[in-house]
């Protein structure tokens, strides 16, 4: 039972596919345009998820390793196709606000990964709620880059109005960089958290201490990303052997 | 005789150059358009200016203080990136619009990624394009003499003829900094001759610009009309584009040859939006565009150490 919620609450937190692993970009910055656009596309994301992982973990056995992919693909695009006529016939407004987007769950990397890396390996059980998981935690991603975006660019939260009818909409905000500057503020905002949360808990946090931040760095290895001595080393020594 | 040695650590070529300094000449080169622009718009230009510029040097200060670092707004660049952004305003915008502008250049474009030096486009243009394409009404209402005009480009681009003169002069519709191209030249030439900015990128962006464009109109069947290519170098933002802008040491390449590519580069694209885009003026994408592009020129024209490198023996 603890290995369930283990899942969901890696799904959701600690390796949420918008904003630790960085999954399933596209879909992120097309349809989070509003936050029920968020909500739509998470939630049918999530269901496919969690037929697919169900699927894929009851043909573990079956699939020769050789021929994975193609057969992943066929068991995601069988569901997608489902739930794309599913939301054809009863909701059809998020259809057509979805658009494209549906069919190209097919391809979503979230999805493909968790067969790859998890489905493939595990009971049927936990690969269930591991698609719960993960696709609670999309949701999560997309619901809340779209309340910003929404607030932002048409002054509505799930089309009830919030800003006063002074407010000029930031229309950037709703077009497509707009995604980018809010997925950006939310990670910088969790990384905040997370950072400060893992050196209280006295956890050695691998951060650059540089004072001036990354102006003038010369660490060509680190690309802004945090490093430690040992792993820029390392990385010259692999260097050097290549 | 005292034949001593004097022995002293690199560097040993002193200049007189200093951020502050090379900000202030900039500054100093960009207040004929300010001071036409306000003649030409009245106190409110004055008005927008002002305020940009110190919300501007705030939000640089606010921010550096904020993330406990050193505060540089000392240099001025803060200031230069102010008074370019009101330059790019239109003169009746609300007073929020600078404010806001201010805020995307120096937080966004400038400060995130990691200050003067770092950032990867010109943060007043990344501000104008921002502000641009969020309100859009705003950004291209344009009124002179109390009247609602297009500007001279947009007029050119619906098929009527241009004043040349009055366009040359300023006295027409536009923001507030772009109107006269006169005064611009005034700047930009004073720029080159105290060497600040490099003649190259002004130069070629310009004249690559005319030479697309008159190409251009051959292939079309227009004849050589002086008038025609006049109005589009004077107008719109070309000129603050191409002397203050382009120029830009953060964002544009250090070396010669890149400069030549970015300013032809420049004028390709400039020639594209304007000829074939939707709207009348392509200055300010043109330049954020080959902003991006600057690290890929740079490293094509890395200039050779010494020599010309050995003859390759197969």
């Amino acid at each position: 039972m603890n290995k369930t919620v283990e899942r969901l609450k890696c799904g959701m937190i600690t390796e949420n596919p918008t904003f630790v692993q960085m999954l399933g970009m596209c879909p992120t910055m097309a349809v989070t345009t509003s936050a029920i656009n968020g909500v739509g596309m998470g939630l049918t994301t999530t269901v496919i998820l969690v037929l697919s992982n169900m699927m894929i973990s009851m043909l573990r056995k079956v699939i020769p390793d050789k021929v994975r992919i193609p057969a992943y693909i066929v068991v995601i695009a069988s569901f997608v196709t489902i739930v794309q006529f599913l939301l054809e016939g009863f909701v059809p407004s998020l259809y057509d606000s979805l658009g494209i987007y549906i069919p190209l769950i097919v391809v979503n990397c979230i999805i493909l990964g968790r067969a790859e890396s998890f489905a493939s390996k595990n009971s049927i059980w936990l690969s269930m709620f591991d698609g719960i998981g993960m696709g609670l935690g999309f949701t999560i991603g997309l619901t809340s880059i779209g309340i910003f975006r929404e607030l932002l660019g048409n002054g509505t939260i799930f089309n009830f109005r919030i800003m006063p009818e002074s407010y000029e909409p930031l229309t950037i905000l709703i077009l497509a960089p707009g995604a980018f500057f809010v997925l950006a503020f939310l990670i910088a905002a969790q990384n905040k958290v997370r950072i400060h949360k893992a050196k209280k808990a006295g956890a050695s946090v691998t951060v650059c201490e540089r004072e001036e931040g990354c102006a003038g760095c010369t660490n060509t290895f680190c690309g802004g990303k945090a490093f430690t001595e040992e792993s820029v080393k390392r990385e010259k020594d692999a260097a050097k052997e290549a | 005789m005292d034949y001593t040695m004097k022995i002293s650590s690199s560097p040993h070529i002193r200049d007189w150059a200093s951020t502050t300094k090379l900000m202030g000449q900039v500054i100093v080169a960009l207040m004929p358009a300010t001071i036409f622009g306000i003649y030409n718009f009245g106190i409110k230009a004055l008005v927008v200016v002002l305020i940009s510029i110190i919300s501007c040097v705030i939000f640089e200060a606010g921010f550096q203080k904020l993330i406990h670092k050193k505060v540089t707004v000392g240099d001025l660049s803060a200031v230069v990136t102010g008074l370019l952004l009101a330059l790019n305003l239109p003169p009746d915008v609300p007073f929020w619009i600078p404010i806001l502008g201010s805020f995307f250049a120096i937080i966004i474009v400038k400060q995130l990624f990691g200050g003067l030096g770092q950032n990867f486009m010109n943060p007043a243009l990344g501000a104008r394009c921002f502000l641009l394409i969020s309100f859009t009404g705003r950004m291209t209402t344009f009124t002179y003499d109390a009247v609602t005009t297009a500007t001279p480009l947009a007029q050119l681009k619906a098929g009527e003829g241009a004043d040349v003169l009055s366009m040359f002069l300023g006295t027409t519709a536009g923001t507030i900094g772009e109107t006269s191209a006169v005064a611009l030249l005034i700047g930009g030439i004073f720029l080159i001759v105290r060497k600040v900015i490099n003649y190259r990128i002004p130069v070629y962006y310009l004249g690559s610009f005319s030479i697309f464009l008159m190409i251009y109109s051959f292939a079309v069947g227009r004849s050589l009309d002086l008038t025609f290519l006049l109005a589009h170098l004077f107008g719109g933002g070309l000129m603050l584009g191409a002397f203050f802008m382009a120029t830009d040491y953060v964002t544009s390449p250090i070396t010669p040859k890149g400069k030549i590519i970015f300013g032809v580069l420049l004028g390709f694209l400039t020639f594209l939006f304007r000829t074939f885009g939707g709207s009348a003026e392509g200055v300010s994408y043109a330049i954020i565009l080959s902003n991006l592009l600057v690290p890929l020129i740079e490293r094509v024209t890395v200039p050779k150490s010494f020599g010309k490198g050995a003859e390759k023996h197969e």
